[in-house]
């Protein structure tokens, strides 16, 4: 199990969190007129890499906040501080 | 075999296949030796005559998924889509012993799936109709029917996700992995196919938008046509080339129990509490769940599944609580996002792929070799694999396939 930090409530059990995937993915502003490409691939396709991964966990069992962080998909390890999401920050 | 993993009886597996050094060119180059590289091999020898073909496996073959799954075999999808290539892929299993001289220890046992909840009755109730529909054998039975059928499960309704029913498709069942494998090897070798292990993919060569064959850890290989079928690892390989795939990949966990006396003659799984359960000829409960819900190439996954796992289990099966654990383990498995694969070709020349069976597609191997046998062959897909090219990401026309395939496999 992983031992994920909060930026608000500190280091906390995998089992409080749900994972939400690669960080960073923002979705098309609607008056931009996104083409369908875009739309595709911010419904569809994230990256997959085999080594560091920008990813993000809802504390959905704890402030409910969102949080990302980087993680080895080798060896599970966190590489970095947990950062708080935003809007324009996802 | 030369390689420094040797989990196989050596002298047994020298015997079934050769073990040729890689030829300087082939017309067909198949990346990964796991069900679906080696069946996509047969069917390219003994359906189209190509037989200068290569399958190039970076650890030993059947050593990815294909080694690791549970086994189970059935048809009963939702959309016609799917029911049209599963079931094919259920006739082929039909006659598979008889097709590659090699006994692959096909049981159909039956496979249920349970439903704890009003929407599991609607939802499960829907494809059972559905199979119909599509002419597949389905059954739906009510608890008490249930309990003749599987007469260790629990049907209180006094549990916290109590048995309201379930769907029965009895000519589902497991079949014998290693076999499975092991028969589409030989066969294939037996037609001139090069089954090559320790020699792992690690880039691509190309000329302009067209690709041109493969560089591995034994050097540079020719190839008229690559197909990959690398299941977990094939982001890794589609990365090199800059195409993005919409696969994650993730741990899949399973356990087998000590061995004990044959009481269990049926699969059973449920979505709705995570676990499925089938005793394996040889005594041993094997068992499975859902995937972390982390990405990870890590081939081991958390403990939590596991214990899920087995709450779930010994609430359902109250037997099962004196038994012991003698092995867990894990497998990469590549989720797409409507839980159907990707069969077809990519957007660069003479580049193939076959992807995004997740935790489902041992059932499929020998559909899912002869559809893409055929695409590589004729450069077309198959009518059962046109529904399942990556471009539906882009039209919208997915084949959602969550229910019958979301923790079933
Ligand atoms: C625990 C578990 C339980 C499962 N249970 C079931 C089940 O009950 N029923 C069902 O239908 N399905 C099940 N599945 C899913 C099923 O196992 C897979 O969908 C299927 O095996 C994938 O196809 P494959 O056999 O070709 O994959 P694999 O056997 O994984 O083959 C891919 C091969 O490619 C090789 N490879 C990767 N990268 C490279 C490279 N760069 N160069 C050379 N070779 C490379 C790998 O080493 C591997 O041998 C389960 C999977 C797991 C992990
Ligand atoms: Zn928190």
């Amino acid at each position: 199990m992983l031992l994920i930090s909060c930026p608000w409530c500190g280091p906390r059990e995998e089992i409080e969190f749900r994972n939400g995937g690669e960080a960073g993915v923002a979705a098309p502003e609607p008056d931009a007129e996104p083409t369908t490409d875009e739309i595709s691939g911010f419904l569809f396709f994230r990256s997959n890499p085999k080594g560091s991964f920008h990813e993000r966990w809802n504390h959905s069992h704890g402030c409910r906040r969102w949080v990302s962080l980087t993680r080895s998909t080798i060896t599970h390890e966190i590489e970095s501080e947990s950062q708080p999401t935003g809007r324009f920050r996802p | 075999m030369s390689g420094r993993r040797q989990p196989l009886d050596p002298h047994l597996v020298e015997r079934l296949w050769r073990t040729p050094a890689p030829k300087p060119a082939y017309d067909v180059v198949v990346v990964g030796a796991g069900g679906h590289g080696l069946s996509t091999a047969y069917y390219l020898a003994k359906n189209h005559g190509i037989t200068n073909v290569a399958v190039l496996e970076r650890g030993w073959l059947g050593g990815g998924n294909m080694g690791r799954n549970t086994t189970v075999v059935r048809s009963n999808y939702l959309w016609d889509q799917s029911a049209a290539i599963y079931e094919f892929s259920l006739k082929l299993w039909e006659s598979l012993e008889d097709e590659l001289d090699f006994d692959v220890l096909l049981s159909q046992r039956g496979v249920v799936a349970l439903a704890h909840s009003t929407h599991d009755v609607r939802e499960i109730k829907r494809r059972v109709s559905a199979n119909h529909a599509n002419g597949i054998d389905a059954e739906w039975l009510e608890p008490a029917e249930l309990k003749r059928f599987v007469p260790i499960i629990n049907i209180s309704p006094e549990v916290r996700y109590p048995v309201l029913g379930g769907s029965l498709q009895r000519r589902g069942g497991i079949a014998r992995h290693d076999h499975v494998a092991w028969g589409y090897a030989h066969a294939a070798d037996r037609m001139g196919v090069d089954i090559i292990q320790n020699c792992e993919v690690t880039d691509f060569l190309r000329d302009g938008d067209r690709i041109t064959g493969v560089q591995t850890t034994r050097g540079p290989i020719a190839a008229g046509n690559v197909a990959l079928a690398a299941a977990g690892h094939t982001s890794t390989l589609a990365d090199r080339l800059g195409i993005r795939l919409p696969i994650q990949s993730h741990p899949l966990q399973a356990l087998v129990s000590e061995l004990i006396e044959p009481f269990l003659d049926t699969v059973i799984m449920s979505n709705t509490v995570h676990v499925y359960v089938s005793q394996a000829d040889k005594g041993e409960l094997v068992m499975g769940a859902g995937i972390d819900a982390f990405n990870s190439y890590a081939q081991r996954g958390s403990f939590l599944i596991i214990e899920r796992m087995l709450a779930a289990a010994i609430e359902l099966f109250p037997i099962f609580s004196q038994v012991r654990v003698l092995r867990t383990w894990a497998g990469i498995v590549d989720v797409c996002p409507d839980a159907s694969p990707i069969i077809g070709p990519l957007p660069l020349g003479n580049l193939y792929v076959n992807t995004g069976w997740g935790t489902g597609g041992f059932k499929a191997t020998p559909a899912s070799g002869w559809v893409y046998a055929h695409t590589i062959a004729t450069g077309q897909p198959h009518e059962l694999n046109a529904p399942f090219q990556l471009d539906r990401f882009r039209s919208g026309a997915l084949v959602d396939e969550h229910g019958a395939a979301g923790v079933a496999h």
